[in-house]
């Protein structure tokens, strides 16, 4: 079983850092998602690991193995790209067996069969002959994924794998991917993408990457429901951003009184409470709060409420509405305690 | 009131009324264009024919009519055929020619692969710099050439001053050697220009994927590089191999003495000799050559999708 590790790595292109200090471990046989926009590092950290790019300081391990000069062809890892980079004058079946010819890892005679075996995983044994053009952009992207395991590789790097298709398609190689994961525990996988739904979907644990740093790791679940910084908790899942006062025992939001855990942040400090919109309801209870609805969007088995509370969109995904309230009316929101997260302001985004 | 007997005018316009009015062009211009449309071919056929055609035919006639008479005779042909300096001069062009084009395939590949792969300081200046590269005429290369190593050039003179010898060692530039490394210095931009452009539409991604997937850059060359540049390699080697059947300048140029090819044949044969019917028969070869070649470049370039 084969790990992945980041040792303070930096990559600077011309002076300009576009990964900072990355300490992070992959487990042997876990799925480890980076998460993160455009320009966050997380590309860059997998160009890393597959070394495409040398870092200005810090070490990669793969397996407890240095290889940060180790150059691509020496590192035994399988890859897929965005944009699939099958080799276009080569048959499906000869672009699988490239790896295996080129490692010399097998026999010539057991390649068709290794060859087989990848295609037979990825649902293409049936289109080893064709060329990739012949091919539908789904089935490119698997027979790169065939190509990649057909190596049998302990850490299998996944760049953006699955945008270039369309939502239908994806969902299903999401579907692919996490089967294809439980036929293989042993592989380590390392997943860039900027799609949340993607990474809470498939890894085990989530790396969130912004302006070339680590914002935060964990699993799926600590981050959507506890996550440690605002950036995290806006980026993973969608979440209501209060700005309030710590006080003794409860959160002060314009002139209301909040009550939830205040532990983890000093009393008269101001701070940030997160609250997911499906955990917001509509009518009294708990932390209630009155304001006026300013947008009221229909989304089939919800409706997003939008309530202007204290000069704050305050949004809400309730249950379809029977009778859906005007603009302007005048509503009460209220959440459970347990509910909400207090952020201290500016841990981790700086 | 309309006239009972004015002119009759049709309700709806016929179908090629229509589809030229929809684009805009009213019955005037159709009639315009009713009558020249064949007209338009005449002057560009008229002037091919004036300055190319009617020459090549009287190279042609003047190659079967030796005497000036109607009838045609091959004689001309059996003469020039039978002798051995058509045959010296077919080989040379001949050897000379697939030389060099070998020759600068296999350097513009290298030279290409490097400035499309292998960052450098200046890269895009020497990308730029082939494009007027192409430009320069050939004698200019074969004068640098004599220059550098020339009996009396840089390469020579630099040996005499260190060693104090009488000459030099570089004597080839009068040799076939050194028509070969003259066409080779000359028509190697010509394959690299579009290997160029096939580099800049690869998928760097390819390359990435090959190396992560275990290959060394040797492989990744032979195996996703060569393949997908086989197409730019075709144009241009065909390209090449025309040109340097035909060139004239570099041979002239550099002065080899007992490097006569088939160009150089017809100048001597015309010029120096006044051999008209000969000249014209080496010629016609020349042409059957190239122009055989060329429908050859055009079938290859067809099958690999040039």
């Amino acid at each position: 079983m084969t790990g992945i590790r980041f040792d303070g790595v930096s990559v600077a292109y011309g002076g300009n850092t576009v990964l900072d200090s990355l300490d992070l471990t992959v487990e042997p046989g876990e799925v480890m998602a980076l998460l993160g926009p455009s320009g966050s590092g997380k590309t860059t950290a997998l160009r890393a690991v597959a070394g495409f790019v040398r870092p200005a300081s810090g070490r990669v391990f793969i397996g407890g193995r240095d290889v940060t000069a180790l150059p691509p062809h020496r590192r035994g890892i399988g890859m897929v790209v965005q944009q699939y980079a099958l080799f276009p004058h080569m048959r499906v079946a000869d672009n699988v067996a490239f790896g295996l010819k080129a490692q010399k890892l097998v026999a010539k005679g057991e390649i068709a069969g290794r060859v087989a075996e990848a295609l037979e995983m990825t649902g293409m044994a049936a289109y080893a002959r064709r060329y990739p053009r012949e091919l539908s952009g789904g089935q490119q992207q698997r027979v790169a994924i065939a190509r990649a395991l057909a190596i049998r590789p302990g850490v299998l790097l996944l760049d953006e794998p699955l945008s270039a298709l369309d939502a239908q398609l994806r969902s299903g190689m999401l579907t692919e991917l996490a089967r294809l994961h439980r036929e293989l525990p042993d592989v380590s996988i390392l997943y860039v993408t900027h799609d949340q739904v993607e990474a809470l979907t498939l890894a085990d644990r989530i790396a969130v990457m912004d302006r070339a740093r680590l914002r935060d790791c964990g699993t799926p679940q600590e981050l959507y429901r506890r996550p440690r910084t605002e950036f995290t908790a806006s980026f993973v899942g969608n979440a209501n951003l209060l700005p309030v006062r710590v006080e003794p025992g409860y959160v002060s939001f314009g002139g209301t009184a909040l009550a939830v855990a205040t532990e983890s942040v000093a009393v008269g400090a101001s701070a940030t409470l997160c609250v997911r919109p499906h955990l917001v309801g509509l009518g009294d209870g708990p932390n209630a709060l009155r304001g006026r609805i300013s947008e009221v969007q229909w989304r089939g088995s919800t409706h997003r409420l939008y309530v202007e509370v204290d000069g704050h969109a305050v949004k809400a995904d309730v249950r379809e509405l029977r009778e859906t309230p005007a603009l302007g009316d005048e509503v009460t929101l209220h959440f459970a305690s347990e509910d909400a997260v207090l952020l201290s302001a500016g841990v981790g985004d700086g | 009131m309309a006239s009972p007997t004015g002119p009759k005018v049709s309700g709806r316009p016929g179908r090629a009324g229509r589809l030229r009015s929809s684009r805009g062009l009213g019955p005037q211009a159709l009639g315009a264009r009713r009558l020249p449309t064949a007209l338009w071919a005449v002057p560009p056929v008229l002037a091919l024919s004036l300055v190319f055609l009617y020459p090549l035919f009287l190279v042609v006639k003047q190659s079967l009519t030796p005497d000036g008479s109607d009838g045609v005779s091959f004689a001309p042909y059996q003469d020039v055929f039978a002798s051995a300096a058509f045959r010296d001069a077919l080989w040379t062009t001949v050897w000379l020619a697939v030389g060099a084009t070998v020759g600068c395939l296999v350097l513009g590949f290298v030279l290409a692969l490097v400035i499309a792969f292998v960052p450098f300081p200046g890269g895009k200046a020497v990308a730029r710099f082939i494009d007027v590269f192409l430009s320069f005429p050939s004698f200019l290369i074969t004068l640098a050439l004599l220059f550098i190593y020339g009996t009396v050039g840089m390469a020579n003179g630099l040996w005499t001053d260190v060693t104090g010898a009488h000459s030099g060692p570089f004597q080839f530039l009068t040799t076939p050697w050194g028509v070969l490394l003259a066409e080779i210095t000359y028509f190697t931009p010509f394959v690299m220009r579009p290997l160029l452009a096939a580099f800049s539409q690869l998928d760097t991604a390819q390359l990435e994927v090959a190396s992560s997937l275990g290959a060394r850059p040797g492989r990744i060359v032979r195996r996703v590089v060569l393949p997908e540049a086989l197409p730019a390699l075709a144009a241009g080697g065909s390209l090449v191999l025309v040109m340097c059947l035909n060139e004239f300048g570099i041979v002239l140029f550099t002065g080899a003495k007992g490097v006569t090819t088939l160009p150089m044949l017809v100048y001597s044969k015309a010029i120096l000799e006044s051999d008209y019917p000969a000249a014209c028969v080496v010629a016609v070869v020349n042409i059957a050559i190239s122009v055989g070649l060329y429908g050859l470049y055009r079938v290859v370039s067809r099958r690999v999708g040039a």
